[in-house]
């Protein structure tokens, strides 16, 4: 362990990373496993550590509303939640991004009901996929932490101008302790600069928010947020390069590869998962196996021309979702994936495996299982998508 | 010129516009105002058009309340509260149906902040629907009178009361037809400290079915008539009361509207308008009108 390493929780980890982005107001309401994080900055609050106004709301929605105000006023804000609660902001998501307020709000990914169940897979953030906001996943407790100042520099970038949110797995990175580096004061006040919004409600200057768009006017409002995720585009493989300039970690930009190159299997995946990939991988390279891992950090906006690139000399493309879009048996990594493939030359099998839905456990073995399923596809045996964790005895 | 500058899209005789209007002409230029969805919100509004000379914000229709606490929260925190006052203004379903519980928290965290709604009794943008501010057996789109029903069958929402029971430090009743006392009230709402509330009854000609020329004359009967009390309540107290002389039957106020026409179709007493002139009885009794 490095000597300015400490053991904390993922959510005080994350909670401090907050704190040294001085938000000027935050808002949220409790819920599991998000909890952790709003406690711990209610306490920072309580302490006199953070200087802000902390509003208990009476539910998700009105902690993002007040969000809205609060950012059209020209305050840095923050927000955290999961599953049900972030359903229930599905419509002041689209609102927020719409309106071109750069709130960031960190998702402890949590299954939705029905059947209730507080534990982790992405259908909840998955699910808010086309509502306009930046989604990034982490892959540990450090990388959550240190996206949170990221993305404020990348939403608030005058060019971007659009909410993000920084997703990290409910439990297994929320309550897990590791050993952290916390984000230095110092460093975050050279990296990300305080926040100088041009358009305010002021009384000074007059202006109006949320005005309502005939169709002669709303297509370009629409154009425009698709622009400025292309921008981000840019811009989240650059902040992630003056991160490492400043701090010293890397995580990837919009992906990441790990014994990537002369892979001809590609696992493809987001979030904690990947830690378990990844020693899989170490496993099945000392046995000869050629196997590889692509993560995808940036969801939205979706790396296509980077996932391509990465993609090229791949033989058998596996992808990982902890997500299923009822109806079409498929999570939206491997539909996205394969959609991004489609007009080009590159025909290289993309075989969708969902798991990990509800919390239920991702073991090496389960990644190995899913190796060799994909691996029929050189004798013919083509799967197309299927649910890889499936208890035969409830099925 | 008023700071809800003319040109906007409202009706002819709109009682929401002329609400708006006496906000401003109450509050002048230090105020941020927050809309719901609504009437007042589309038709000041048609991009790239505004026809507020304040700074306003719309998020949308259930949220105004949760907004504005969070526009008070970033002034305070950036040292920009001063005097400025934050006035969201919502029509009735945004304020006693789909905005309450946002309401109802921000009155009970405390915002300095005044809330006025602005109460024509209906959906009125999306085209006559009942509201829980709807009163007794009007005609409505989603109310109409039929062969066993005589329109709307529930009671208006006690919204004020509601208000009222959160400690709210001033909760007033008023009128777009009494304008110096609409304005005098918002004015007062907006300096005392903390969440403040005032509810502005506001004839809709479009859909109470009057003439655009008779919007001061059908709210000045809701009030002589007693179904709309004038009233102030600080501190959970009721301070003052608009007297009302020679009390006028509610017929008088039914009769010029159509969405009351109904009532008037059959021979003889109709035990309806009975019952509604009845709740005029409870307000006078309650309040001590006369």
């Amino acid at each position: 362990m490095r000597k300015n390493m400490v053991v904390v929780e993922g959510s005080y980890a994350v909670a401090h990373a907050v704190k040294v982005c001085k938000p000027n107001v935050i808002s949220a309401y409790p819920i599991t496993p998000q909890t952790h994080i709003v406690e711990d900055l209610a306490q920072f609050h309580a302490d006199g550590e953070i200087n802000c106004e902390y509003i208990n709301v009476e539910s998700e929605f009105s902690a993002i509303s007040a969000l809205i105000g609060a950012s059209a006023a020209g305050a840095r804000t923050y927000s955290s939640t999961t599953s049900q609660g972030l359903a229930l902001m599905h419509e002041a998501l689209f609102n927020s991004s719409g309106m071109r307020l750069p709130i960031v709000m960190t998702v402890v990914n949590r299954a939705l009901s029905a059947p209730i169940n507080i534990w982790n897979d992405q259908q909840d953030s998955i699910s808010q996929r086309d509502t306009g906001w930046i989604q990034l996943y982490a892959e540990d407790v450090q990388e959550s932490a240190d996206m949170t100042p990221q993305l404020y520099k990348l939403a608030e970038d005058v060019d971007v101008l659009l909410p993000a949110m920084s997703c990290m797995d409910g439990f297994i990175l929320s309550h897990v302790y590791e050993p952290v580096i916390l984000l230095e004061q110092s460093l975050t006040d050279e990296f990300l600069p305080s926040y100088d919004p041009e358009f305010v409600l002021d009384t000074k200057n007059p202006m109006s928010f949320g005005a309502f768009a005939d169709p002669s006017t709303y297509t370009e409002f629409r154009y425009k947020q698709e622009k400025a995720m292309g921008v981000a585009l840019e811009k989240i493989e650059e902040i992630a390069n003056e991160f490492k300039d400043i701090y010293g970690r890397y995580y990837g930009g919009l992906i990441d590869g790990y014994v990537l190159d002369d892979a001809e299997i590609v696992i493809m995946a987001m979030g904690s998962v990947i830690g378990t990939v990844k020693d899989t991988i170490d496993e099945l390279r000392t046995e000869g196996e050629s196997v590889g891992l692509l993560k995808v950090r940036s969801f939205r906006p979706f790396p296509a021309e980077a996932i391509r690139k990465a993609l090229k000399n791949a033989k058998i493309v596996i992808t990982l979702d902890k997500n299923i879009s009822v109806g079409k048996n498929e999570g939206a990594l491997c539909t996205e994936v394969k959609a991004c493939l489609y007009n080009t030359d590159n025909r290289v099998p993309v075989i969708g495996f969902m798991l990990g839905h509800g919390g239920r456990d991702i073991p090496m073995q389960m990644i190995k299982k899913i190796i060799n399923k994909a691996k029929l596809v050189e004798k013919g045996i083509f799967v197309e998508s299927e649910f890889a964790d499936l208890r035969e005895d409830l099925a | 010129m008023s700071l809800l500058k003319p040109g906007h899209r409202g009706c002819a005789g709109c009682g929401d516009a002329l609400a708006g209007k006496f906000v401003l002409d109450a509050l002048g230029e230090d105020v941020i105002v927050v809309s719901p969805t609504g009437c007042l919100e589309v038709f000041t509004t048609p991009y790239p058009e505004s026809a507020w000379g304040v700074p306003w914000v719309h998020s949308l229709f259930e949220n105004a309340a949760a907004v504005a606490s969070g526009v008070e929260a970033a002034l305070k925190s950036l040292g920009r509260k001063n005097k400025t006052k934050i006035v969201a203004i919502g029509g009735d379903g945004a304020t006693l149906d789909i905005g309450l519980q946002a309401i109802s928290g921000a009155f009970e965290r405390g915002h300095d902040f005044t809330y006025i709604c602005v109460d024509n009794e209906a959906y009125m943008n999306t085209g006559i629907q009942r509201s829980g501010a709807t009163p007794l057996y009007a005609n409505t789109t989603t109310s109409p009178p039929g062969r066993i029903s005589s329109g709307n069958p529930l009671y208006k929402k006690n919204m004020p009361a509601i208000i009222a029971a959160h400690g709210s430090p001033y909760v007033a009743t008023a009128s777009i037809a009494y304008a110096p006392d609409m304005m005098k009230k918002v004015k007062k709402a907006a300096e005392i400290k903390g969440p403040t509330y005032v509810h502005v009854h506001a004839p809709c000609s479009t859909g109470w079915k009057f003439d655009g020329s008779k919007t001061i004359e059908v709210g000045k009967l809701a009030v002589e008539t007693a179904l709309w009390p004038l009233y102030e309540m600080e501190n959970g107290e009721i301070t003052t009361v608009r007297k009302i002389k020679n009390r006028k039957p509610v017929e008088e106020y039914l009769k010029v509207q159509g969405r009351f026409k109904h009532l008037f179709t059959m021979a003889g007493e109709n035990p309806n308008i009975k019952k509604i002139q009845e709740i005029a009885d409870r307000n006078v009794k309650q309040f001590g009108l006369e």
